[in-house]
Order: structure tokens, then C-alpha cells, then sequence
């Protein structure tokens, strides 16, 4: 039972710490608790499909099907959240110090919890589909330790729940000053490292072959299978063997979302603020 | 606008270099390696492969739960179906033994491909 609960676990807490950051980062927002329940939910029907296709996924485009589909998932999320990023740079002051306008924040301030909406779904379906696979693989094993097993893969989903929960509770304890800056990091470590695991899926695939050398191991120091590691993996994309590729593209990301909050985050501040100050 | 501009220039510099290096790597023939996994084991335990070549690994789960395919060194990670066959790329791997494991059944069920 321990064994079905760590492994269930483990894959839950990486959706779950996600989704306890796109909380903390919504808190206080107009209808983000129901977009973000939604995206969770749509991420479990999401997972039940692409473990209920799993074989057809798999045989897709010559075999990599699997990989394509990761990668392309992953992806979206790096974008949403960079689109995120970049929306609140030039809105997020404005829209924690005005009251005023309310009206228009809250309409391009929908547009970007749907955004967030999308990425927890993006991360429920992809790690929630390795835990439907690996229930329903004890389900169809049957045998006297089913129950029991299936008892702690539910015990564990819980355990990943409360991840969530602590994650939120911890970032919604920053104070509101300096959420906007934690939160802002955090999103953008985020982003580089989902798009290190996109990669990485297509470096699996054969898509992409440069760069494959292994640019350092620290597994020694801090495996990414452990507990920590894996927390680290997810918050901030953290590798102990990564491939030279990953290690660019984390960079890559991490320049694009600071080149572009700054030219066009900000480009589009001054405006706002004029705005402001004209109907002031 | 002009930190924008350098860093597209930048961008366009590092994708030409990177594309121009896969181009410049030499097409290498890929050893194909066929495992099965049966009442949760590999066969063969400990595939062998030349080293310093890409490597193909087939792999059919003749078992009917389904399997996650997993290596860290060989960088691998992929679901087979139960009664499925998947295919994983591998890259051309300096000598040793790397551990390759079933994420969910990962303490009975592992193997080792070892390169030479």
C-alpha cells in the first residue's frame, strides 16, 4: 500500500504545485477560484482520455506520438504562462492599486486566469494520466492487494492534495507588496522549466538530436528522484543530468519572458498610466 | 526596442549555430535493441550495445497492466500500454551500465543496458 501511495503521490504533488502557485498568484481575483477548479477538473477528464487512448497516443506519427503530445502540452503551458507574465507587467500595479479600473482589469484580467486555467489543466492531464494508467493497471492486475493498493493511490492523491494546499497557504502568507515579485520569479522558473521537460520529450523522440551530451550531474548531491529534488524539479525546473539542449533552452525561456516583460510589459504601462491620470 | 532587437539578433545567431551543429554531427546508424517485459520482468535483463552509437530500444509489454518505461541516465520516460510496444530513442551513450526501470513496479522490475 506505502508503495502504490508514494508512486501516485509523487506524480500529483508535480500538478499540484502548480496549481497551489496559479492559487496564490489569483488570490483576491474575480472568478479565479472557478476558472482554476474548472481547468483542474478538465484536466482529469483530460487524464482519463489520454490514459483511455494511451495505446492510439503512443502509435501516433510513427511511434512518437507520446512524446509530440508531452511536448506540445508543456508548451502550451510555457506560453500561457509567459503570456501571463508579460499581461501583468503592464497591468499588475495598476490593478492592485486601483479600484477604479476595475471594469477593464477585470476583463483582461479574465483573459489571463483563463490562461492560468489552461496551465493547471496542462499539468492535472499530464501527470494525472500516468496516475489513471497506474490505477487502472492495479484494477485490471486484480488480485487480493488491489483494494488495498487502490486505497493508497487514493491516499496518496490526497497527500499530493494537501501539497497544494500548503504550497497556497505558504505563497498566499507573502505579504501583497511582495507577492507580485515572488510570484512573478516563481512563474517564469516555471516556464523555463516546463519548457526544459518539452525538450526533453523531444530529445526521447528523435525530433531533436543537438546539444544531447549531459551538461553536468549533481545526483550525487541532490538526485531529482528524492523528495526535494522532485519539488525543486518542478518549482524551478531543477535536473541532476540534464542534456546541453535543456540547459539552453531553460536559458532561452528565462531571457524571452524578461526581454519581453520589459519591451512589451512595460511599453504598454506608461499608456495605462496616462490613462489613468487623464480620467483621474 | 533595442534591447529586443539585439536579443532577436542574439536568437537568430544561437538557432543558426545550433541548427549548423546537427547538421555537422554525422548521420550514425542506430543499434536496434528488442526487450519484452513479462510478469514484470525485462528479457533480456542486461541488453548489451555498442557504445558512442544512438540506440533504438523496442520494447513489447506482454503483460496486460500497462508499464511506464523509465531511465534516468538513458533519459528515457514513456508509457506501453498493457499488450502494447512502444519505441524510445536513446543517444549514443559512453561505455557503462544504465539502469532502466518499470516507474511502477520500479523496485521488482528493472534492468541494464550496458554499452562497450
Amino acid at each position: 500500500m506505502l508503495g502504490a501511495l508514494i508512486i501516485v503521490f509523487r506524480e500529483v504533488i508535480e500538478a499540484g504545485l502548480i496549481v497551489g502557485i496559479v492559487l496564490a498568484v489569483t488570490q483576491g481575483l474575480p472568478g479565479s477560484r472557478l476558472v482554476i477548479a474548472a481547468g483542474v477538473l478538465a484536466g482529469i477528464v483530460g487524464a482519463s482520455l489520454v490514459a483511455a487512448f494511451a495505446g492510439a497516443i503512443g502509435e501516433a506519427l510513427a511511434g512518437i506520438g507520446q512524446e509530440v503530445f508531452n511536448a506540445s502540452i508543456l508548451l502550451i503551458a510555457v506560453v500561457m504562462l509567459t503570456w501571463h507574465n508579460v499581461w501583468m507587467a503592464s497591468h499588475g500595479r495598476e490593478l492592485a492599486a486601483d479600484v477604479k479600473r476595475v471594469g477593464e482589469a477585470v476583463r483582461a484580467g479574465s483573459r489571463s486566469i483563463f490562461a492560468l486555467g489552461i496551465v493547471c489543466a496542462v499539468a492535472v492531464m499530464r501527470e494525472g494520466s500516468e496516475v489513471a494508467l497506474f490505477m487502472y493497471g492495479l484494477v485490471a492486475a486484480g488480485g487480493s492487494t488491489m483494494t488495498e493498493l487502490l486505497i493508497g493511490s487514493l491516499l496518496g492523491l490526497a497527500a499530493g492534495v494537501g501539497v497544494t494546499a500548503l504550497t497556497y497557504l505558504g505563497l498566499a502568507a507573502i505579504p501583497q507588496r511582495r507577492l507580485f515579485a515572488v510570484t512573478t520569479a516563481l512563474i517564469s522558473l516555471l516556464a523555463a522549466g516546463l519548457a526544459a521537460q518539452a525538450v526533453l520529450f523531444l530529445q526521447q523522440a528523435g525530433v531533436l538530436t543537438m546539444l544531447s551530451q549531459t551538461a553536468w550531474n549533481t545526483s550525487a548531491i541532490l538526485s531529482d528522484t528524492s523528495l526535494f529534488g522532485r519539488v525543486l524539479h518542478t518549482l524551478i525546473g531543477y535536473s541532476d543530468q540534464p542534456s546541453m539542449l535543456q540547459v539552453v533552452v531553460y536559458a532561452a525561456t528565462l531571457a524571452v519572458i524578461v526581454v519581453l516583460t520589459k519591451t512589451v510589459g512595460s511599453r504598454r504601462a506608461p499608456a495605462v498610466k496616462a490613462r489613468r491620470a487623464a480620467a483621474g | 526596442m533595442k534591447t529586443a532587437q539585439r536579443f532577436s539578433i542574439l536568437a537568430a545567431v544561437l538557432a543558426l549555430g545550433l541548427g549548423a551543429q546537427s547538421f555537422g554531427a554525422s548521420a550514425q546508424e542506430a543499434t536496434k535493441l528488442s526487450l519484452t517485459l513479462k510478469d514484470h520482468k525485462f528479457s533480456p535483463a542486461e541488453p548489451t550495445a555498442p557504445a558512442g552509437k544512438p540506440v533504438v530500444i523496442e520494447l513489447e509489454n506482454q503483460d496486460k497492466t500497462p508499464a511506464e518505461f523509465e531511465s534516468k541516465a538513458l533519459r528515457v520516460e514513456k508509457i506501453v500500454p498493457g499488450g502494447g510496444k512502444i519505441t524510445v530513442q536513446v543517444r549514443a551513450l559512453p561505455a557503462g551500465r544504465y539502469r532502466f526501470f518499470d516507474d511502477y513496479h520500479e523496485s521488482t522490475t528493472e534492468g541494464f543496458l550496458v554499452t562497450q
